[in-house]
Formats: structure tokens, sequence, C-alpha cells
């Protein structure tokens, strides 16, 4: 159980540690959570929605508008 | 129709400019990986710090690259679910499958290797440090595997069955799919690939870095690690890319003919080297070809035949004595791609009429004409050509600078263990800070070879764009497409001036741990 606690800690260290030492990686890691915002809070929310899995209920009903779609064009 | 036509054009520049974008990333992220790995094995079995203080300063370089490309790729995903939202279902799980593994793994390794490559320098064994790295190279190698098997699937799909109930293709063999000739091919043409642009990458900045005499023997030591891996991993693309043609010529030869601007193949089919394509003449002007080198090329054979557009559309092929043989004619195709069609529609009707024995019969003539299914969208043969024009300069130029690049790295190491004193001049810094943009040019144009010259399909001869588009508004593609563009435009900025703050840094001042 120590040894699960003591690994566990230094899993924490290694990260905790290299967070705080990092100079350039700071911008990185702001340009990161910029994009990842950007990306993932407005493009995905809404911009990018799921049109089959936003407009029907379940697939069956994605299949069939599929099929009308591939078999009316 | 007019819309329908907007949105595929629309959807597509959408796609070809996300695609593009995030390519500019990823062979980087392979090659230097593999740079940097090399770099520490060095250190780890010399002990020497010069090795040390050059795998960081590398280092620094991949995370920034890592840093600002991460993600562009998730916008494919969005694409795939907003603008190709047939597509994306009626793929299925064939694309699903390999995507999810390629995220679970990425996301694994990345998250636990990464993490120990950055940060792991004093808490963790030289032994176990080194291994972390080895495993983040091959680790992003391998999630490359997962996308381009994928890719590889559209252009030859293999290992499914299309299911009419759930509209879908649904898997049948995950090793075929996993396994499929174009992907591997694929695979290993993409990853060498990324070696020679992260080498020629290396060798630039080490170049603008002696030149300034501050860290000549950091640069020297970099370009001798860049160098071997660049001329391995260019000759590996050839040889892969030997294998490309080979397996386009057997299962996508309308992409070889456009690659090539061939209207009409012969026997012993000659390959153009230079050549001005005219689209309306259905020619190629002004060209410079070596004698049977197409049919040596997609055939390994040189008195093969090898057809060109017009031939394919037509269905004639020819045996090596110059005697016709007929085959399957776009047209006939067409005429199959409609019955299947019509057979699909028949489906519908009788599942809602709940009439099992038409259900039967047309399911029977689903599965009889399904493998030209996609045909059956076009109005006429000439709606399967792929824009030719594109694709043959795409190819020419990529082949171009493949040349050059092949001399550019046979050079580099000649002068950096025979002639180091020609490194650190103005000529080499010129040469090297120039090539960097050419080899991103190469890897760009192959790309378009691949992805243009296979138009109009987004899965080959099942379903064409014009099927796999969603119905969106045009209006709604170009917001986005804009939108992404400025995205882009600012993380390619971000990602030129931190580099070449940390390149001046590293050019400026000696480098210490």
């Amino acid at each position: 159980m120590d040894s699960i606690k003591d690994t566990a800690r230094k899993v924490v260290d290694l990260y905790v540690d290299g967070f705080r030492n990092m100079t350039v990686g700071r911008k990185l890691w702001a340009i990161i959570l910029i994009k990842a915002a950007l990306l993932f809070l407005v493009f995905k929310l809404f911009f990018f929605p799921d049109l089959l899995k936003e407009n029907y209920d379940n697939d069956d009903d994605r299949a069939r508008a599929v099929a009308e779609q591939l078999t009316t064009r | 129709m007019e819309d329908l036509i907007q949105v595929v054009d629309w959807s597509r520049l959408q796609f070809a400019l996300t695609a593009i974008v995030h390519w500019l990333f990823v062979p980087l992220t392979i090659g230097i990986s593999l740079i940097i790995a090399v770099m520490e094995t060095i250190y780890y079995r010399t002990k020497s710090e010069k090795w040390l203080k050059t795998e960081k300063f590398w280092m620094t370089l991949f995370a920034i690259n890592f840093a600002i490309g991460v993600a562009t790729g998730i916008i494919l995903e969005f694409e795939f679910g907003t603008n190709w939202s047939n597509y994306s279902w009626f793929v299925g799980d064939i694309f699903g499958a390999p995507l999810a593994i390629e995220g679970l793994l990425a996301f694994f390794m990345e998250a636990t290797f990464f993490a120990v490559m950055f940060f792991g320098w004093k808490k963790v064994s030289p032994g176990f440090h080194l291994a972390s790295t080895w495993l983040v190279s091959i680790g992003v190698s391998l999630s490359a595997l997962w996308i381009l098997i994928a890719n590889a699937w559209m252009q030859y799909p293999v290992g499914m069955e299309f299911d009419p109930d759930q509209m879908r293709n649904v898997m049948s063999d995950f090793i075929a799919v996993a396994t499929s000739p174009v992907a591997i091919n694929k695979f290993f043409h993409a990853v060498t690939s990324g070696w020679v642009l992260a080498a020629v990458f290396v060798i630039g900045v080490s170049c603008i870095i002696a030149a300034k005499g501050k860290n000549l023997q950091m640069a020297k030591d970099s370009v001798k690690v860049a160098g071997w891996i660049g001329l391995i991993g260019i000759i590996l693309t050839m040889w892969t890319g030997d294998g490309s043609a080979v397996e386009v010529a057997r299962v996508q030869p309308m992409k070889l003919a456009a690659m090539e601007g061939l209207y009409r193949g012969e026997v012993g089919q000659e390959l153009i080297g230079f050549g001005i394509v005219d689209e309306k003449d259905r020619d190629v002007k002004c060209k410079i070809a070596i004698p049977k080198g197409l049919s040596i090329l997609a055939n390994h054979d040189a008195n093969s035949f090898v057809p060109g557009i017009d031939d394919l559309i037509d269905g004639i092929a020819l045996t090596p004595q110059g005697d016709t043989i007929n085959t399957i004619s776009y047209a006939e195709r067409i005429e199959i791609g409609k019955a299947a069609q019509q057979a699909l529609r028949d489906y519908e009707a009788a599942r809602k009429a709940g009439d099992n024995a038409a259900l039967a019969d047309a399911l029977a003539r689903i599965k009889a004409n399904y493998s030209f299914f996609g045909y059956g969208y076009f109005n006429s043969p000439q709606d399967a050509i792929p824009p030719v024009a594109l694709t043959f300069y795409s190819f020419h130029i990529m082949v171009a600078a493949g040349g050059y690049l092949l001399l550019l790295l046979i050079v580099a190491l000649f002068v950096v263990y025979k002639k180091p004193e020609w490194f650190d001049t103005r000529i080499a810094r010129w040469v090297g800070v120039l090539s960097i943009p050419v080899v991103w040019i190469c890897s760009e144009a192959g790309w378009i070879v691949a992805e243009v010259g296979r138009q109009p399909w987004t899965i080959q001869d099942i379903l064409p764009v014009q099927a796999a588009v969603s119905a969106v508004t045009a209006q709604s593609v170009q917001l986005t497409f804009w939108l992404f563009a400025v995205v882009f435009a600012a993380l390619i900025a971000a990602e030129i001036s931190i580099m070449v703050k940390e390149v001046k840094k590293g050019s400026e001042r000696e480098i210490t741990e």
C-alpha cells in the first residue's frame, strides 16, 4: 500500500514540478488551452453540430434519413 | 442542384484546408521525435553532455510544433459530423474503429511518456527516460498508422459488407482492413517522408545556428544525425512511393492516369518528367518523357499497357501484343450503380410494406450491383474524372522536390563529414533555409496527389462527394471555412514566431543545459 502511495506521489511530483519549471512551455500551454476552448466551446458547440445525432432520436431514424438522402440525389 | 454543388465545393475546400494545415505539423512531429530519440540514445551510450544539450534544444522545437499542431486533426472529425454526415454514417465502424484506437493510443502514449520525456530528466533513471523518448516516437507513428488505415480504406474499401437495414458498411474482416496493401504502403510512405521532412528541417535550422558560430559543434552533430535519418528516410520513401504507384495502378487506375495527364494509354507507356497539361485538348504539351517509364513504374513491366482516362471510360485495355480487351466501361458502371440504387429504393419500400419476398429480391440486387454503387450518382462518365491538371502538377512537383531533397541530404552528409569548412558559410545557410519550404511543399504535394487524384470519391467506387455531403447550406460552410482560415493563420504565425525566437536563442548564445 505504501509503495503505491509512494509511486502516486512521485507521479504527481513529476507533473507538478514539471509544470512549475516550464519556461517556453507556459506559453505553449496557454496556446493549447485557448485553442481547445475555441475548438470545443465555440466551434463544436455553435458551428459543428453532429447533424444526425442532433436531428434524430435513434439509430434507425438516422439510417432512414441517410437512406432518404442517398436514394434521392 | 446549384446549392448542392456549392456545398460540395466549399466542404471539400474546407476539408482540404484543414488537412493541409494539420499535415504541416504531423510529419515534423513524426520525424523529429525519431531524431530526438536517436540523439538521446547516443547520449545514453556516450554520456557526453554535448548530446544532452543538443537533444534538449530539438526537444524544445518538437514541443512547440506539438503544442501548436495538437488537436488540429480534431477539426476534421467535426467536419465529418457536420459537413459529411451521410459519409460518416455510411462508413460506420470501419472508419470509427481505427480512429478510436488512434485516440486511445495517442492519449495513453502522449499523456504518459510525453510527460516523462519533458519533465522526467531528474526524476526517472536514464534508461527509463530513454525508453519513454522512444515510446513517444513509436506512439506518434502508431497514431499515424490508424489514421492511414482509415484513409487507405477509403481509397481501397475492403473487409466490409453493406447492411441496408443499418444503411452503413459493417466491418466483416478487421485484419483485411488493417493489413490492406494500400494501408501498409501508405503508412510506411507517410512515416518515412516524415523522417525526411524533419531531417531537412533540422539541417536547415542547423545551418542558421552554424552561421552564427556559437553552437557550431551542436549544429554539425545535428546534421550528422538528421542527415542519416533523412537519407534512409528518403530512400525508403522512394521505395514505398514505387509501391504506391503499383497499388494505384491496380486499385485506382484513374488516379494514375490523372497523375500523368494520360488520356490514351499505350503498351510501353512513357513517363512524363515535365510537361504542360492541356485539359481542353486532352494532351500534355512541351513534354520531356522517359520511354516505357510509366509501364515500368506502374506494372514493373516495360511492355505492359497503362490505361489512360479515355481508355478507362471506354472500358478498353490492351494486351502486351496490342490486342484490345474490353473491360467494364464507365457508362456500364453508371447503369450498374443506378440498378443498385433502385434496388436500395425498392428495399426501403419493401421494408415499410413489410414485404419479405420483395425485401429479399431487393437485397440480392443490391449485393449484385454494390461494387459500382457510387457510379449511379453520375450523369455522365466524365463526372468520374478527377481534376487532371492539379493532380498532374502536384505529382510532378512532389517527384522533382523529392529528387532535390535526395541530393540535398547526400550533399549535407558530404559537407559535414568531408568539408566541414563549407558548413558555416552563407551559401550553406541559404541552401539550408530555402530547403525547409521545399520539403513541406513536397510532402503536401504528395497528399494532394493522393486526395485530389481520387476525386470525386469519398469511398472509391461506392460514395462520391455529392452523395457524401450533408444537407447543409453553402453559406454555413463558407462561414466556418473563413473562421478556420483565420484560426489556422494565427496558429501558423504563432508556431513560426515562437520557433524563430528559440532558434535565435540557439544561434546567438551558447546553449547550456
